[in-house]
């Protein structure tokens, strides 16, 4: 279960999220939708650690621990995931062998022994397989020069292998294919789970029909604006932000 | 610049005075050698040792960092021969193997060269006096007032010179082992020639080796230079595992090649755990249509200064230059990157690149570039870059989300780095050496200097 308590961030002095309150419930798929800008990724590396950012008020807590003092392979280790809006390529790393480091430092973490690798060889083919990753991409640096639906393949292949107990997806349907979309997203089902809560944030209403969601909430300037079941997400489709996008009010 | 500075003598230039007023009755060579090996002093003593008004080694000042000369180096005894070679045992050393020991050429500890290929040790040919070898040696004009080549040129004790007759193509690397072998600490000047003959193919793998009989290393003062010529159509390729010296120790290397028609020549360093390092490389492609590929990877920490200068001479139409080097500098190391690339008037069709890319780990590294282009032809493509940073923020924060904890994060990156050029050396032997040694750089820069967060 993730929890996210009156959340105030800010960057240089601007506030990025404003008393953001949000909870996800284990087995539960929460959608976050909400327009460009409005805090949605900012959220996602927060949770996940990143440290630009300055949290002025508020907790975050993964299976009622907070998250807050902890380095971002912790959270991990801890079961988080995040599959980013845009994938970070890194040259000269070999997509297996960071894979390998990956699963092994995680494994490291939690007590568990390292795979051996045959082992590890047998979970990767049948995972890449599932997400139509071929070899040659295994092969080749960590996001080098894969096109936008290859990357967001290659996040969702990590996910796969790494269980985690709690996973967010950054726009991970968008620059997908339809294909890729399906894909994906039997990739996304095929791992929703009773003890595994999912942050799904997405522009359009097609992932949705894939993976449908149990919440979907509505965030604009930094804050849920608005929260409902399933049906939310087919009215922001038809009559857009347009409700949400003004300046709150001065008192 | 004015000529007329005069400067009171360091202690270590006076010593350098007395240690060539007292040996040059007994350094090799004949009464030819005799008299380059004064008017090379005579050059030496006129300016001194470099410091940072000398502009090629305004980063590297040699007068304020070498306060002192070690001890010119005796020749090895037998006790220090029969050490090193229990040590070459142990260590399982290469059989193919050309030794020198503190600066002297050891024949005892060498052999197992192919058929085609001729050494000798310096000090004979100086003494025969053949005067195509001795033209050759003394033919400094690459490093033109260069006081530090100069002294060697004065002081050089023995060294290698190895021919390869034209033709000769042999696969398996020859070993260039530079041994320090003397229990106290000394000064090594050594000077070594590779000659390789038209269409021959050879392949040079330079190697330090710095454990003495106690098996402990003492600080070393080299000055060692490698004279390298290469025939029409022939191809060297060379590395240098230039690791492994005392804290305190200064080792200058320079470099001078002449390259001539439809030749290849690729040269590899990887530099590390060294107190101060300088590498020359003075190149000139004299033939047309060839190729030169000089690349190094510096791995610095503590107080450690690697200098790597270059120029890189076009003297003959159509030739290709690529020059690749990578520092990583931690705590309070200093890189230095010179790079002079030259295009002689008539030399069209050059292709010269050059890049320097510097990681700095910690706010107290520093790195020096200065690259240059001089180019006197029109028709030509040459160009430099130079980058120098801390790893990327966001592959960091990437890797660590998928569970690497941050020095983990920051060996895999870092390792992806340096290992882009040793790729390169097309020698699966060599590769996984120098492989090795930038992977135990990198484990033990962590083992001691990076907190375990495993118990955050
Ligand atoms: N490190 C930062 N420094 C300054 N401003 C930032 C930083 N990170 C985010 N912002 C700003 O915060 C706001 C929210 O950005 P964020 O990326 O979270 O939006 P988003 O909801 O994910 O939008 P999109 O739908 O376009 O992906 C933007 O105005 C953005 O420019
Ligand atoms: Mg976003």
């Amino acid at each position: 279960m993730l929890e996210v308590n009156n959340l105030n961030v800010s960057v240089n002095g601007r506030k990025l999220l404003d008393d953001l309150d949000l909870t996800v419930r284990d087995g539960e798929v929460a959608a976050l939708m909400g327009p460009n800008g409005s805090g949605k990724s900012t959220l996602s590396h927060v949770i996940a650690g990143r440290k630009d950012y300055t949290v002025e008020t508020g907790d975050i807590l993964l299976n009622g621990e907070s998250l807050l003092n902890l380095e971002p392979d912790v959270r991990a280790a801890k079961g988080l995931f995040l599959a980013f809006q845009y994938p970070i390529e890194i040259p000269g790393v070999a997509t297996l062998t960071f894979l390998k480091a990956a699963l092994n430092a995680q494994r490291k973490r939690r007590g568990q022994e390292e795979l051996s690798t045959p082992d590890f060889m047998k979970r990767v083919k049948t995972s890449a397989g599932k997400l139509k990753i071929s070899q040659d991409m295994l092969r080749r640096a960590l996001n080098v020069g894969f096109s936008g639906g290859e990357k967001k393949r290659m996040d969702i292949l990590q996910m796969a292998l790494l269980e985690p107990s709690f996973a967010i997806l950054d726009e991970t349907d968008s620059g997908l294919d339809i294909d890729a979309l399906r894909i994906v997203a039997e990739g996304v089902n095929a791992l929703r789970a009773p003890g595994r809560g999912f942050l799904v944030i997405t522009h359009y209403q097609r992932l949705l029909d894939y993976v449908v969601p149990d919440t979907v909430h509505v965030m604009a300037q930094g804050r849920i604006v608005r929260s409902g079941g399933k049906e939310l997400a087919v009215e922001l489709e038809k009559n857009g932000y347009s409700d949400y996008n003004a300046e709150p009010a001065v008192a | 610049m004015s000529a007329e500075i005069i400067h009171a003598r360091t202690p270590a230039e006076l010593s350098l005075a007395n240690a060539f007023d007292g040996s040059k009755a007994r350094l090799p060579g004949n009464a030819a050698v005799a008299k380059w090996r004064e008017d090379s002093f005579k050059i030496f003593s006129a300016s001194g040792l470099p410091h940072r008004r000398v502009e090629a080694w305004h980063y590297t000042d040699l007068r304020a960092l070498m306060r002192d000369a070690l001890p010119v180096a005796t020749p090895p005894d037998a006790m220090a021969i029969d050490a090193l070679r229990k040590n070459f045992a142990a260590a399982d050393a290469p059989g193919q193997r050309l030794v020198l020991a503190d600066g002297f050429f050891v024949p005892e500890l060498s052999g197992g060269l192919p058929a085609g290929i001729k050494v000798r040790s310096l000090a004979s040919v100086l003494s025969e006096g053949r005067s195509d070898l001795i033209a050759l040696l003394s033919s400094q004009d690459l490093a033109a007032g260069d006081s530090m080549v100069a002294l060697n040129a004065a002081l050089m004790q023995d060294g290698v010179v190895i021919e390869v007759a034209p033709g000769t193509v042999v696969e398996k690397p020859l070993n260039l082992i530079h041994a320090t072998a003397s229990q106290i600490s000394s000064a090594h000047f050594s000077r070594s020639a590779l000659i390789v003959g038209a269409g021959a193919s050879i392949r040079l793998a330079e190697w330090g080796h710095a454990a003495n009989r106690a098996g402990t290393v003492q600080a070393s003062q080299a000055n060692a230079c490698l004279i390298v010529s290469l025939g029409d159509g022939a191809r060297l390729a060379h590395t240098a595992m230039v690791t492994g010296t005392a804290a305190n120790s200064v080792r200058l290397e320079t470099m001078m090649a002449r390259i001539g028609a439809g030749a290849k020549f690729d040269s590899f360093a990887l530099v590390s755990g060294i107190g101060l390092v300088r590498r020359q490389i003075f190149l000139r492609f004299e033939g047309d249509g060839s190729q030169a590929s000089l690349s190094g990877v510096s791995l610095l920490g503590g107080r450690e200064h690697a200098d790597t200068t270059l120029q890189v001479e076009h003297a003959a139409q159509g030739c290709m230059g690529r020059e690749t080097f990578k520092y990583i500098l931690d705590e309070e190391a200093t890189g230095v990157f010179q790079g002079k690339i030259h295009v002689a008037p008539g030399a069209q069709k050059t292709d010269g690149k050059m890049l320097c890319k510097a990681v700095l780990l910690s706010d107290m590294a520093a790195m020096n570039n200065k690259p240059e282009l001089e180019i006197f032809a029109d028709d030509v493509a040459c160009g430099h870059g130079a980058t120098c940073g801390g790893l990327d923020i966001d592959q960091l924060f990437y890797l660590q989300t998928r569970g690497l904890p941050l020095p983990e994060a920051e060996a895999l990156l870092l390792e992806a780095f340096a290992s882009e050029l040793i790729g390169g050396i097309g020698h699966a032997g060599l590769i996984h050496d120098f492989s090795g040694k930038v992977k135990a750089w990198l484990s033990s820069r962590h083992s001691w200097r990076i907190p375990d967060r495993s118990q955050a």
